[in-house]
């Protein structure tokens, strides 16, 4: 457990040294952010009360949108590419004799990364929203709690969904392709454009029922305290929960069959 | 070691490798195709992995036009304007827009390389430096992007049709407009790898003038704070790229009190921006100090 969490810390003091890198996120999180909330309010003026979310609401979830694309890995875990290489080059035969488990070693180190792009790139978007717009904000202290619990268990399912994706590249050696269909799904069914409670009919349900789902609509909904009592908020954890156990137990199955296939191939 | 070569060049003129700035557009055009060619069959050796990616990169773009969808199914204008209206002007700045990814899209890496010390490979070699970056890499998949803008955009014309009372001037502004767009976005690209010689990891940046921009013109200027459409004309004049000429084409005023006869400016905006983007890069590539690794 120790190691892990020295792994956790080395991935957030990695990310932290690429400070300009940092900047240059949070001012075209910004950016998009101003552009999405025209729209939305352009939207929202037509239609007062889509999706159920009020202007107010529906600009709060602009901007938690855009803080957690990096928190959340809605358009890439930030650590796919990095461990793809690394089994295209042959260079996770390494990682493999390491006294550590390859899944668990990556999850901590993207916890790591997750926490750090929390601080330097999700809080202060949301500053800025809040300030230039006045949108909702959770209801105390208790708010904030169950929001973050949300968006760290939202974390947890984007890395297990990245896990699986990079593992098809023991199998095509060359990711990309897989990765783009990823990217692209979770660019859609995130909710990342447009919320999904605004979706219609079917599109909706299957958008609102994936695991995408649990990475931006899920949070922003506990967020704007739309699960109400208790029970309901558990339900919602209940579903992250769900599908971090289903992928995370997917992608350690692909990765016993990887790590058969790389000692017979390795000989 | 290539800073050494540099400025031995320089010194002597008969050592001309690595100096971007002294050989002609010709050269340059001619370096593009031939490392942009070698990256097209290297990626067809590949071919399902291209089909795929071409694929993809169509969808990721078009899943951009469902939302707009999305949107007028739920309401029947959107800031004043009519889907056809957004529609064109999001096929006229999508198809912009890529036609200069397809072309510097790969300006974007150019951070990666300098930090890693590759670039002073490209500096090596006797060839113009911004065309062998600009096609470093050269991914034939975002044609996806221009083919997904030129679609939308020819249904926003077979939609637009009898609306507008086309002359030859509206109907010649449409071709215009894309070519001077796409030039306006590429100038934008160059500026933003320029900076990468001195902010390595500010690769971001640029992309919320390019990919935001994009996003942003797709919307009808009358949806956002008029200061913010005040920015993308006087400041950096992406409203040139589609909203002052595609407005003029429907027949709206121009918006920010911008006078109407700005629509016809969108080649003097797209040349005065290339004119900027070479400055700047030539102040980039001068002080270009190698990693040394």
């Amino acid at each position: 457990m120790r190691l892990y969490a020295t792994v956790a810390a080395g991935g957030f003091r990695r990310h932290a040294t690429y400070r300009v890198a940092t900047l240059a996120g949070l001012f075209t999180n910004t950016v998009f952010g101003f552009v999405f909330s025209y729209t939305y309010i352009a939207l929202w003026a037509e239609r007062p009360q889509l999706g159920g979310y009020s202007m107010s609401d529906a600009l709060a979830y602009v901007w938690i949108g855009q803080a957690l694309i990096t928190v959340c890995g809605l358009m890439g875990g930030g650590f796919e590419d990095e461990l793809i290489e690394r089994i295209r080059t042959g260079d996770i035969a390494v990682d493999l004799y390491r006294p550590a488990d390859l899944q668990s070693w990556w999850c901590a180190a993207n916890a790591g990364r997750s926490a750090y792009q929390l601080l330097g790139r999700g809080a202060v978007p949301l500053l800025i929203g809040a300030a230039a717009f006045g949108f909702t904000l959770p209801d105390g202290l208790s708010g904030w709690a169950a929001f973050l619990l949300a968006v760290a268990l939202g974390s947890f399912v984007s890395f297990a969904l990245w896990y699986l994706v990079a593992m098809s590249a023991f199998w095509l050696l060359d990711g990309q392709g897989v990765v783009q269909v990823a990217w692209l799904s979770g660019l859609f069914f995130s909710g990342m454009l447009l919320p999904l409670t605004v979706f219609p009919g079917a599109l909706g349900e299957i958008a609102r029922a994936l695991p995408w789902a649990a990475l931006l609509q899920v949070p922003a909904d506990v967020y704007l305290g739309r699960y109400g009592d208790g029970r309901g908020l558990l339900r919602a954890y209940g579903f992250q929960l769900g599908w971090l156990a289903l992928l995370l137990a997917a992608g350690r199955a692909a990765q016993a069959a990887a790590t058969r296939k790389v000692v017979v191939q390795g000989g | 070691m290539a800073e050494q070569l540099l400025s031995e060049g320089a010194t002597t003129g008969r050592l001309r490798t690595g100096d971007p700035y002294r050989s002609g557009p010709g050269d340059a055009l001619r370096t593009y195709r031939m490392v942009a060619a070698m990256w097209i069959r290297s990626t067809m050796a590949y071919r399902t992995s291209f089909a795929l990616t071409l694929a993809t990169s169509f969808c990721v773009t078009f899943f951009d036009f469902v939302v707009i969808l999305l949107m007028f199914g739920q309401v029947q204008g959107l800031g004043g304007f009519s889907f056809a209206e957004v529609a064109f002007l999001y096929g006229t700045t999508g198809t912009a827009f890529g036609i200069a990814d397809l072309t510097l899209g790969s300006l974007q890496r150019m951070g990666r390389r300098i930090r890693d010390g590759s670039l002073d490979v490209f500096l090596l070699r006797p060839a113009p430096l911004l065309a062998q970056v600009a096609a470093d890499k050269f991914a034939l998949r975002r044609l996806g992007r221009v083919l997904q803008g030129l679609m939308v955009l020819v249904w926003s014309l077979v939609l637009l049709r009898d609306e507008v009372a086309w002359t030859w001037g509206k109907a010649l502004m449409v071709p215009g407009m894309v070519a001077c767009g796409a030039v306006i976005f590429m100038a934008v690209m160059v500026l933003g790898a320029s900076a990468l010689f001195w902010l390595q990891d500010a690769a971001e940046v640029t992309n919320s003038f390019t990919y935001g921009g994009n996003t942003l013109l797709q919307y009808p200027p009358t949806v956002f704070a008029q200061d913010l459409v005040k920015g993308v004309v006087y400041v950096v004049p992406l409203a040139f790229v589609n909203w002052l000429p595609a407005l003029y084409v429907l027949g709206r005023p121009a918006p920010a009190g911008v006078p109407s006869w700005a629509a016809f400016a969108a080649p003097l905006v797209a040349l005065v921006c290339c004119g900027l983007a070479g400055l700047a890069w030539r102040a980039g590539v001068r002080s270009y100090r190698s990693t040394g690794s």
